[in-house]
């Protein structure tokens, strides 16, 4: 437990040391071959022994972390719609020097420099200059916010790490592990971390609730809550307070990366599932406080995990599965919508082409579907810039549907049913390219392009509207199209007299 | 005291040496991570390669540091890519986006890391204050000369950076400013997008290895940030990027030898003060620059503030005279009516006095002939600024003035004249009063 702690706390701050460090030590000799590097699988008491909380040390690091994820979540979602999702990142960083002052300063009082509430201190005021020099950054300079981020971040740090050069030469100090003290130490949690995480983040739940409505109104629209008088910048002060708090409980409480990634990604995760604020806070902070508790769980059950990768790990295990299967914003919704979309436009377009393949030859007799009504395949091909092979693919699927029926290898004909939806689909078509000649100015020869792009998705109560607002040109049926329809094959067949042109 | 006596041109020329060719070669990649609103890459690849190192460890079990070298560049190349990916197929904003992916790179490389070695001895002095300072310790011998390693790897790549900005300059800068018209002009964007994130990537990991974590991350985000307040041309502002990186580099080695001393200590993290330095560096240019300084442009808008507020007196005097030539009106007066602050306006009366404008005799003030022609001017540009705004902007009475208090502050005598010219010729403005003419007639 304690040897991956240090891993983590250590290595939470500086990535390249774990493994330079590892390489440099030279004392490596127990490594296997890579296939032996498997995760040993726990007994069954294991499992009983963290699922029912027995251990004071699983009990407490579960209820800390899940704390904090709940917390980090509420105030994430705020950052997140914020844009200012990598706040964590920089502030976390900024705390170095406030430390490191904090400790310069109360070891030469003749305090304990390593008590808690000093370096805590330090790092909270430390935080709040960062966030002071970020927002004046963005307000007065033209620089943006990442830019702002990314300086209060470096310069901050760097900073840090100057005065922690002086620090180790103090001869008061036993300043050894000073950075490593409070960037963070998971699983050797204590009840009274838990205990300050609880405390300190139902405070910042219950302050952003209060201001919940305010909030709301800055993430949303800045330019608005300015107009009306709220106090935008005071508010934009306590929004980042309250990143600082959250983050600098859990910097001490679990380190650095983790904290950053319980603000970024459970309310990141929660976009993919609602349209709405509030349900994002909520589901923010169940994902928080789910991968807080799965995340140490899986690390006490089994040997050799860290708890703070763990609970990132399974924080982003839930990112990917929201990204991937989210409703209503998730890629496969998106992309189902737009097959289906897709679908729709095919079948619409395939019913419109035999539509006017028939009226153009004056086959529309009555509706009645008799054996001449057949429609050959490469007549349809000519009609549009569709290929064959999609061409098929769409007759197939409106076979299935029964809205056509094929004849032979390259015939077809619609069905009953077909040539209502058909007639359907080419009346909608043609109001709307009526509208666009009377209302829009568009000249008739460009007007079937333009109602193509937009036929497939008129509402009903649009289609209601179009109907009353133009003149019927008869009374019932379809309409006859305003513009000549292009027939590429033969050419000889007599244009409509009726083709109107409204212009 | 000043610590320089240890000065050596060996060691602490090899040292700025190094950490001048890194500086720079970030620096003139952070220009255009700026300009694409991605500063906090740098930050996210220097934690995200972390597996890369991880595997590359795992699969050629040996600490050599091409595979290490290697791993990393992939893994930093896979952090833009997979922040690309998650910003535009799962529409998640660009920070968000690199902040899930790092962190969980980060995570994972961790996991890896010790499932890979039980033991692990943690050392965490050994990198963190970036190995700058053993730079010169570490050499390999070329064309019979001593060079340190670094210098050699940092040298590489900032020549490689140099010849990818220069070629590339064009497109580069089309693909910052207007990626959508970089594509139609026939050039894909997207590939010069890669190139500068796998560049970044390398620069990232080789200055990293070798001077720490910190000075990478300053150095792509800050030269550049000042450079931007700096000026408004990118050809400028790489060339000024890559200077005030040049200078952060050296004051920042100086002052961590000397400013430690000030306070009876030895040398400090040059890596940090590197960072410090460009970071005052960044708040000198931010204040101060010609253009765009937060200096400038405060005392730019005060200035036009005292002068809107010389003018308004002025006109108010001119109006008051025409009422009633005999009041001659005191700075309170002036202030319940101009709703102005008292400081202000005291020090206003006293520049206009001083100019000139009007003269002031127990407390009351009065237009001097050259203050009467300018309040003329203004009172009439006011005026025929009303007389078009119902003419041909179809404004009410009621609401011109406002408007024509703003515009007559910004009205020359030609565009008087057009305004003349423009509006029906009459000597009434709308509310009733006499549009003064241009001279004074003698």
């Amino acid at each position: 437990m304690r040897a991956f702690a240090l891993v983590l706390l250590c290595a939470s701050f500086w990535p390249q040391s774990v493994v330079f460090a590892a390489a440099d030590s030279g004392e490596i000799q127990t490594r296997e071959s890579i296939t032996d590097r498997s995760i040993a699988i726990p007994e069954w008491k294991d499992w009983k022994r963290v699922f029912l909380l027995q251990d004071y040390n699983t009990r407490v690091v579960i209820l800390g972390t899940t704390l904090l994820g709940m917390a980090a979540g509420m105030i994430g979602s705020f950052a997140l719609l914020r844009k200012r999702a990598l706040m964590g990142d920089a502030l976390s960083h900024a705390t170095l020097p406030g430390i490191a002052i904090a400790f310069i300063l109360a070891t030469s009082l003749g305090l304990n420099g390593k008590s808690l509430p000093i370096l805590l201190t330090g790092a909270a005021v430390s935080g709040l200059l960062g966030i002071g020099a970020i927002l004046l950054i963005r307000n007065l300079t033209r620089l943006k916010e990442d830019a702002a981020l990314g300086i209060v971040l470096s310069v901050f740090f760097g900073a840090g790490i100057a005065l922690l050069g002086i620090v180790q030469q103090m001869q008061t100090g036993h300043a050894a592990g000073l950075e490593s003290f409070i960037y963070g130490k998971t699983a050797s949690m204590v009840a009274t971390d838990a205990w300050l995480i609880g405390s300190a983040g139902l405070t910042c739940v219950l302050i952003s609730i209060l201001l919940y409505k305010e909030l709301t109104l800055l993430c949303f629209d800045e330019g608005f809550a300015i107009s009306r008088g709220f106090p935008v910048v005071l508010l934009d002060m306590t929004l980042m307070g309250l990143v600082v708090v959250v983050t600098i409980i859990g910097l001490q409480a679990v380190g650095l990366i983790l904290m950053i990634s319980l603000l970024v990604i459970p309310p990141a995760a929660a976009r993919f599932w609602t349209e709405k604020i509030v349900n994002m806070t909520v589901v923010a902070i169940v994902l928080g406080a789910l991968s807080g508790m799965v995340g140490s769980a899986m690390s006490a059950i089994f040997p050799n995990l860290p708890s703070g990768a763990m609970i990132v790990l399974v924080a982003t295990a839930m990112f990917l599965f929201s990204m991937i299967f989210g409703i209503p914003r998730g890629i496969l919704i998106r992309k189902l919508r737009r097959y289906e979309l897709n679908t729709k436009v095919h079948r619409q377009h395939l019913l419109r082409g035999i539509y006017e393949y028939l009226e153009t030859r004056g086959l529309l007799n009555e509706k009645q579907i008799s054996e001449t009504t057949l429609v050959p395949l490469a007549a349809l091909h000519q009609m549009r810039s569709w290929s064959l092979p999609a061409l098929k693919k769409m007759v197939k699927r409106a076979q299935q549907e029964q809205l056509v029926e094929t004849i032979g290898r390259d015939q077809l004909r619609l069905t009953d049913a077909g040539l209502q939806e058909a007639a359907r689909v080419v009346h909608e078509h043609r109001l709307w390219e009526l509208y666009l000649i009377t209302y829009a100015d568009v000249a008739a020869s460009k007007v079937d392009q333009d109602a193509d792009a937009i036929e497939h998705v008129l509402e009903p109560e649009v289609i209601a509207e179009l109907e009353s607002l133009l003149v019927r040109q008869s009374t019932e049926g379809v309409l006859q199209s305003p513009h000549a329809i292009e027939i590429q094959q033969e050419n000889t067949s007599p244009r409509r007299p009726g083709s109107r042109r409204t212009t | 005291m000043s610590g320089l006596e240890q000065w050596s041109w060996f060691l602490d020329g090899w040292i700025i040496v190094a950490g001048i060719l890194c500086a720079v070669s970030t620096a003139l990649l952070g220009n255009f991570l700026v300009l694409r609103k991605m500063s906090m890459l740098g930050d996210a690849i220097t934690h995200a390669i972390l597996p890369g190192l991880a595997a590359a460890f795992m699969i050629s079990d040996s600490r050599s540091s091409l595979p290490m070298f290697v791993g990393a560049v992939i893994a930093g190349i896979l952090t833009a890519l997979f922040t690309e990916w998650i910003r535009g197929f799962g529409k998640v904003d660009e920070g968000a986006s690199m902040g899930v992916v790092f962190t969980s790179l980060f995570a994972l490389g961790l996991v890896m890391i010790v499932q890979a070695a039980d033991h692990v001895d943690l050392d965490p002095g050994c990198v963190l204050y970036g190995a700058i300072e053993l730079t010169p310790l570490d050499t390999i011998l070329i064309a019979g000369w001593e060079i340190p390693r670094v210098v050699v790897v940092l040298s590489i790549v900032l020549l490689i950076n140099l010849l990818f900005v220069i070629c590339f300059i064009k497109e580069l800068k089309l693909s910052s400013f207007d990626p959508a018209l970089a594509t139609t002009t026939g050039f894909n964007s997207t590939i010069i997008h890669y190139t500068l994130m796998t560049l970044v990537a390398i620069t990232a990991v080789a200055s990293f290895e070798t001077v720490g974590n910190i000075l990478v991350v300053a150095m792509f985000v800050v030269p550049p940030a000042a450079a931007y307040m700096l000026t408004d041309r990118l050809g400028t502002m790489i060339v000024l990027s890559a200077i005030l990186a040049t200078i952060a580099a050296v004051t920042g080695h100086i002052s961590a030898i000397t400013v430690p001393h000030c306070f009876g200590y030895h040398s400090t993290s040059t890596a940090g003060m590197m960072a410090v330095a460009a970071g005052l560096l960044f708040v000198v240019a931010a204040l101060f620059a010609p253009r765009h300084g937060i200096m400038v442009v405060s005392v730019r808008r005060q200035m036009l503030a005292w002068k809107i507020l010389a003018e308004d007196i002025i006109a108010l005097m001119y109006r008051i005279e025409e009422r009633d030539p005999h009041q001659k009106p005191d700075a309170a007066y002036l202030r319940e009516v101009l709703f102005s602050r008292p400081v202000p306006t005291m020090l206003t009366l006293r520049y206009l006095t001083r100019q000139g404008q009007i003269t002031e005799a127990s407390g009351n003030y009065e237009l001097t002939e050259t203050g009467r022609d300018r309040a003329r001017q203004l009172v009439r540009s006011h005026r025929l600024w009303e007389h078009y705004l119902v003419e041909h902007a179809g404004m009410s009475t009621e609401t011109i003035h406002k408007q024509a208090e703003q515009l007559e502050h910004f009205t020359d005598r030609r565009l008087r004249e057009k305004l003349n010219e423009d509006t029906l010729d009459t000597d009434q403005d709308p509310h009733g009063s006499p549009i003064p003419p241009e001279d004074e007639l003698r």
